[in-house]
Formats: structure tokens, sequence, C-alpha cells
């Protein structure tokens, strides 16, 4: 499998760039952010729209309130904050002024999971897929790169409704095409295969095509699924290649309990049970280290999608 | 508009109130029956709408936002005698597929209602993104907004506060139903406020007080708090009200907070109240 490296960068600064970009073309865009603009990256929306750009402070409970506020009239309110504060610290608000709501925030959301490092478990929400997927009328999104951090930033201004969009602080290797279509929902299929499926979002996206390399040279052929959309989930793509490999790697950088992989397997379940297996973090809370130590420590790196993928084969018989 | 044309709008709705949370034995008669005079003033006389062409984004149109949401009896009152639908449409509140939920809410389209409320203290940046947007938007009708005084607990409250006053958000004028009074008993024994009065002042507002069943003074005060909007500060109204107000046994206790009344209260409940507009 031939995945080209176009560059190294954080998923922040995709979502830095996409903002900048809807502030030049959109003008019912604004951007909140709780005092950290500079973690976020909207530096560059600040600067060229001073007048669209609200700094709330550190009080993200009425940062939510407000941007809920802001759509009666139009407008089109990003919220930019740390994942832990943009979900578990103000859920109530997003419940009942946003998803209940009806409001079309974008609830923009920076340094989630273990990649986050050295601060630690206070910082690091892994909680948050689960919390936002179980809310109706909110769409969910985990892009897997700087590019396509970028590209469904943009997207998500033309989406009517409440949006939850994931994404981190270290870098890593670009591999989506800057000018790849980006569709809410609907899965980008990176690798086609015939033995296993790997599901995966966010970063895991980058450790699952790590571990793709080695499978492949043991002979097993692996399809890929980058599943940005968490929910709706592309329920048509992970039947279309179950049916074909019959069994199933998630990964994700989240509790395995209530993420990407638990709605996979809600997925199969109904349809094509089929064994699988779960890259995720076990029900723990994470802990200060590098942000590739803590992947390798929870059990949510290249190695483990590479055991996980050995483990459901042999299920599958 | 005349006082007496107000009052016997007031009666209707408190009669509306009554009516529509013992049909159902549940819903919240003390805070409603409070704040009846206040929004009958509000919407009969002061804010400027389109009853029958609802938009979501309101724009040209003064708003309000309810943030105690538990009162939405004596909102849906006033909002079917305003004409945003049907007055015998109250007759379905708490009733399941009802657009009158039990709080208020926007998902089955009740028009008058633009955002959800009941869990407590997240009106009032609400409130505040809706005036920037009518700021960005150049539109120079107003924001109101109304809130229990034991909501006033609730952090949020606080933090939107002080937003409010270092954005001068000055399109924005909050009123404080300051009845003194909560679920577990009064205000002072539960979580006492302390000097409400400077405690807004403090955060920067600019603050009024006014007799919530008087009016007379609700007019001049509201009067005097729009003569303030577009002068650099919010505006809060700290209206003191009586729970109850209106019906003598439910008046001086916290008891008809959220307690519906039964046959026989409610008999002796809307013998007090003249039925002016005709019961839905």
């Amino acid at each position: 499998m031939e995945i080209e490296i176009l560059g190294h960068k954080d998923t922040r600064s995709g979502f830095g760039e996409g903002l900048a970009e809807l502030g030049r073309t959109n003008p019912n865009v604004l951007a909140l952010c709780a005092d950290l603009t500079g973690s976020l990256k909207m530096d560059a929306f600040l600067k060229e729209n001073p007048d669209r750009f609200f700094q709330i402070g550190i009080a993200e409970a009425n940062m939510m309130g407000i941007a809920a506020g802001m759509t009666i009239g139009g407008k089109i309110p990003f919220t930019g904050t740390f994942a832990n504060f943009s979900t578990g610290r103000v859920y109530d608000q997003i419940r009942q002024s946003i998803a209940y709501s009806q409001k079309n925030v974008k609830i923009c959301a920076s340094h989630a999971g273990l990649t986050l490092g050295e601060d630690g478990a206070t910082h690091q929400i892994l909680e948050d897929i689960g919390m936002m997927r179980m809310l109706p009328n909110m769409t969910v999104i985990v892009p897997a790169d700087f590019n396509q951090t970028k590209q469904a930033t943009i997207a998500i201004a033309d989406h009517q409704g409440p949006v939850y969009l994931r994404f981190g602080r270290p870098v890593m290797p670009i591999f989506v095409k800057p000018d790849a279509p980006f569709i809410i929902g609907k899965a980008d299929v990176i690798k086609e295969g015939n033995d296993v499926t790997i599901i995966a979002c966010g970063h895991l996206v980058w450790k699952s095509i790590e571990a793709i390399k080695i499978l492949d040279a043991q002979g097993i052929s692996v399809e890929l699924i980058n599943m940005h959309t968490i929910k709706p989930l592309d329920e048509a793509a992970i039947l279309a290649s179950v049916a074909k490999t019959k069994c199933v790697v998630s990964a994700e950088e989240h509790m395995i309990n209530g993420g990407l992989g638990e709605a996979v397997s809600q997925v199969l379940s109904r349809n094509m049970p089929v064994p699988q297996e779960f890259v995720g973090v076990n029900d723990s809370f994470g802990e200060s280290g590098t942000p590739m130590e803590l992947m390798t420590k929870y059990g949510i790196d290249t190695q483990n999608i590479i055991s996980a993928v050995l483990k459901v084969l042999a299920r599958k018989g | 508009m005349e006082n007496t044309k107000l009052a016997e709008i007031a009666s209707q709705v408190r009669r509306d109130i009554l009516r529509m949370v013992h049909a159902v034995s549940s819903g919240h008669p003390g805070g409603s029956l409070g704040c009846a005079d206040f929004l009958t003033f509000l919407y009969f006389e002061k804010l400027r709408f389109d009853s029958n062409n609802f938009t979501m984004d309101g724009k040209n149109e003064d708003l309000f936002f309810l943030s105690n949401g538990h009162i939405s009896p004596v909102w849906y009152s006033v909002l079917a005698r305003s004409g945003y639908f049907p007055v015998a449409e109250l007759a379905t509140f708490r009733k399941l597929s009802s657009r009158l939920q039990g709080h208020p809410s926007t998902d089955k389209k009740l028009p008058g209602i633009r955002m959800a409320s009941g869990s407590l203290g997240q009106g009032l940046s609400v409130a505040i993104g809706a005036a920037i947007s009518k700021k960005l938007n150049q539109d120079s009708h107003l924001v109101f907004t109304l809130h229990g005084d034991g909501e006033l607990q609730e952090g949020q409250i606080w933090e939107a506060a002080m937003y409010a006053a270092a954005n001068k958000v000055d399109n924005l004028i909050a009123t404080i139903d300051f009845n003194g009074r909560q679920i577990d008993g009064d205000v002072e024994q539960v979580l006492p406020l302390g000097n409400l009065y400077d405690k807004w002042k403090a955060f920067g507002w600019e603050v009024l007080e006014m007799d919530g069943h008087n009016f007379d003074e609700i007019r001049s005060v509201m009067l005097k708090a729009i003569s303030l909007t577009g002068k650099g500060k919010p505006i809060v109204i700290i209206m003191k009200t009586e729970m109850g107000q209106g019906v003598d046994f439910m008046m001086g206790t916290h008891k008809w907070h959220g307690s519906a009344p039964n046959d026989q209260q409610l008999e002796a409940a809307l013998a007090q109240l003249q039925e002016t507009l005709g019961d839905y």
C-alpha cells in the first residue's frame, strides 16, 4: 500500500486554517473562544475579523449559551476550547440550548484524547464522542489529519444544525489530499482489502496505516475505512466492507465505552453479526506523558491494532 | 393600553394558568401567577412583534426569552392570547404530543418560542448571544429576558452578567422575578442572594427596581429601562412580585411553586379571578 505523506501538521491547525478561510468567504461565521485562542489556532480569524471574534473568557457555559443565542438572527457561531471544556463541562448547556433547541452551533474541540499529553488526565477527555453522539440532533465529526480537519471545518458551516468537531494537539503525518472531497456522513475507504476491515477515526487512522504496512508484509489484506463522521454513521460503507471481509477492528482515541467501536458494533449486530475487536482506552483515565508514550501505554498504538487484527482473524477462523 | 384593560387580560391569563395546571395535576402555578402582570404588560403594550408571522430569527422584532422555563403556563397563555397560536391549544398543556411541553421547547415548533428552557441559568447567555446577533445585523430592536430569583444561584448567570457588562451588551433588558421563594422554601433560607441591587451594580449593570403588580410602575420603569439602552450598559430590573398573586390562598407561601390545585381549590381560585376574554 502506498500512502503518500504530504507533510506533518497538527489537526488543530487544520481547524485554524479552515476557520480563517470561512472568515473570508462566509460573513455569517462567528468565532468564540474561552481563553485558548492560540491553542485553538484561531489567531488568523481573529486578526482578519476582529468584529466577528468573541473572547468569552474562562466561562465555557456562558460561551455555549451565547453561541446558541447568536444563531437567532442567522449567525453561524464556531466555539473553540479544549475538548474537555467543550463537552463534559458544558453538557447540559449543549443539551438544552443547542441540541434540544436545534441551534446551528459548531462546537470545535481541540486537545481531545490522550495525545494532549503532558497536561494529564484532567484535560485528556476520552468520553466526549460518547456524550456527543448520544445527543439527538448532534452531528459528530472526527477528522483524520490536518487537511481533513480543514475540509471538515469548512464543510460544517454549510450544514444546518449542531455539530461537534473533534481534533487534537500533536503534529501527525498528513495523508488526505488537500483537494479531496469531504462529505459529512460519507466514509472514506482509504484502502481496499479482503481479509479484515479496520474502521478508524482521528489519529488512529494514521496508526492504522502504519499497522497495515506490517500486516501487508504478512500477507494479510486489510480494508481501511476512515470513519470521519461518527454520527450519522455511514452504515452502508460498514456493511459493504464487512460483507467482504467478515470481521472488523475498530480503532479510536477514546473510551471503548460509548465510542466509534460501539457505534459500529450496533450496526453489525442489527444487520450482519461478525467478530469485532476494539482498539480504544479500556475504562481508564489517562496520565501525564508524551502523546506517543501514552498511546502505547493505554493500548491505542500501531501494535495494538496489529494484535487486534490477528485476534479477530483467528476468531473469524 | 389602559391599566383596566391590562388588568382584564391578566385576570384571564391567571385563569388560564390555573386551569392548565389543574387539568394535568402538574406544573408551576405560583411563579406563573406572580409574573402574569409583567408578561401581560410586555406582550400587550411593550414588545414589538408579529405573532402571525413567527420566525425563529426574529429579525426586526423585539425578542423575549424565558429563562425560568418552569413558569411556562403564564408564557403559553400570554402567547396564545397575543395570537401566536389558538387559545384552545392551551388545553393540551403537558399532554402527550402537545406543542406546549412542561417546559418551553422549540422542537415541537410552538410559535413564539426560540429556545428551550427549564434547566436554569442558561437564558441570560442565550439573550446576550441574540443581542449580539441583533447588533451584527444592524437591528435596533431589543432583547428581553425573565429570570427567577432562585435561578440566580446558578453560576452561569454571573458568567453572563460579567460578560454583558464588559462587552457593552446594551440592547438587553433582563428582569428578575424577585418573589423571594423557591421550591425548598424562602430564598433567604435556601441560599441568600445578598444585596442583589449592589451585586448587579458591581457587575456593571444599570439596575432598576419595580413593583411587578403595579401597571403604572411597570410602565414607567420599562420606559426608563428602554431609555437606558444603547448607552453602553446592560439593564436589569429587580421586579418585586408575590408568588401566587391573585389567589389569596396561594400567596405568602412557596407551597404553590410546583403544585397544582385540586377541583375544590381550582373553584375557589377561579372565583377570585374574573373571566374577561373567555376561558379556552
